[in-house]
């Protein structure tokens, strides 16, 4: 298969600006100013919010159908860990273990 | 060594990123794997894959862009696609905006560094020696390591990818769990709750609503809206 050289590059470097763009969105609006105390409240409060959201979309794609199901199973299985021993690597390793022998064995 | 010297802060700092990051290391394998799969049955061999791993450091949107390469698509289509479908990351640096002033150089591989792992990472990052200032170097470390990470595990895939046989279904939950550990730790502090059952609402209205592709932009739009109104609301009372 022939690699268009050029066309390649470009599409790279479009990428890889629009990402750098994207993230570096809120330093380039509050460069060399003081952060007003709305976007610093919204800063404490976003952490939480956005880790939410992001446990959601990686559940996203199993959503509609019964994949969701062992997942949903590991997320307990995790949750309960944590909750029990507060130790995170157990609580990670242990519920991707048990969601990789229910996908692989039992669903 | 005497403790407090430089090179053991490296150290410590150091050991306590490559611990908290571990996880982030095990959902990468599959997910760099297959990338560098891709790249390299499209025709790219594994300096193209290390290539863009280091210049665009966006998983998903660097699987897009290999059915990008061939042409057919104008770079302005190629564009808007690419802000589409990070358009969440806007949001990760605020939290930052003040904690990395005064960073020097080092602020700029932060910010070209962050996507959903080390956005997670860094939030959850509690290494505290008494010395404010120390974070930096956890900071950058995590964000180094990522970064090596999903580098080598796509080099790796483009290289020995098609000899590997072991079944990894389900080990990306690793990241999932990740998530869901760094959660619970940020509920402990009461202030996080309301923002968390925001979130959860929000998102889980818009994914019934909006289906899996483009619910995450329009729902923190919603939560970032309703965290607004909240904060004016407890102001007035």
């Amino acid at each position: 298969m022939g690699v268009n050289v050029p066309r390649t590059l470009a599409v790279i470097a479009v990428c890889a600006v629009c990402t750098l763009l994207e993230r570096a969105l809120p330093f380039l609006i509050f460069r060399g100013r003081e952060v007003p105390k709305v976007v610093k409240n919204l800063g404490a409060a976003l952490p939480a919010a956005i880790i939410t959201t992001l446990i959601v979309y990686c559940l996203r794609s199993y959503a509609a159908s019964a994949a969701i199901i062992p997942q949903l199973i590991a997320c307990a299985v995790t949750v309960v860990l944590h909750l029990w021993r507060r130790n995170s690597f157990l609580s990670i390793f242990g519920g991707t273990a048990v969601c990789m022998l229910l996908t692989q064995f039992v669903f | 060594m005497q403790p407090g010297t430089p090179s053991l802060l490296m150290k410590q700092a150091f050991l306590y990123s490559l611990k908290k990051s571990l996880p982030v290391l095990v959902s990468f394998i599959p997910v760099g794997l297959a990338y560098g799969i891709l790249m390299q049955t499209s025709g790219y061999n594994w300096i193209w894959t290390a290539g863009t791993c280091v210049s665009v450091f966006a998983g998903s949107l660097q699987f897009l862009m290999v059915s990008f390469f061939a042409g057919g698509v104008s770079l302005l289509t190629v564009a808007a696609m690419a802000l589409l479908l990070n358009s969440r990351h806007i949001f990760y640096g605020i939290p930052f905006i003040e904690k990395w002033r005064g960073y020097g150089p080092w602020k700029y591989f932060l910010i070209h560094a962050l996507p959903d792992e080390t956005f997670s990472l860094h939030i959850a990052n509690d290494f505290d020696d008494g010395n404010e200032r120390h974070k930096k170097y956890t900071y950058v470390f995590s964000a180094a390591l990522v970064f090596l990470y999903w580098t080598i595990s796509s080099v790796a895939g483009a290289l020995i990818g098609r000899l590997i046989r072991f079944n990894t279904e389900g080990i990306d939950f690793a990241l999932t769990a990740l998530f869901i550990v760094i959660l619970l730790e940020q509920l402990r502090g009461r202030d996080a709750r309301i923002p968390a059952l925001i979130a959860l609402c929000s998102s889980l209205t818009c994914l019934v609503l909006l289906g899996p592709d483009r619910f995450i932009l329009p729902s923190l739009m919603v939560t970032v809206a309703l965290l607004l109104v909240l904060q004016q609301r407890r102001k007035e009372a």
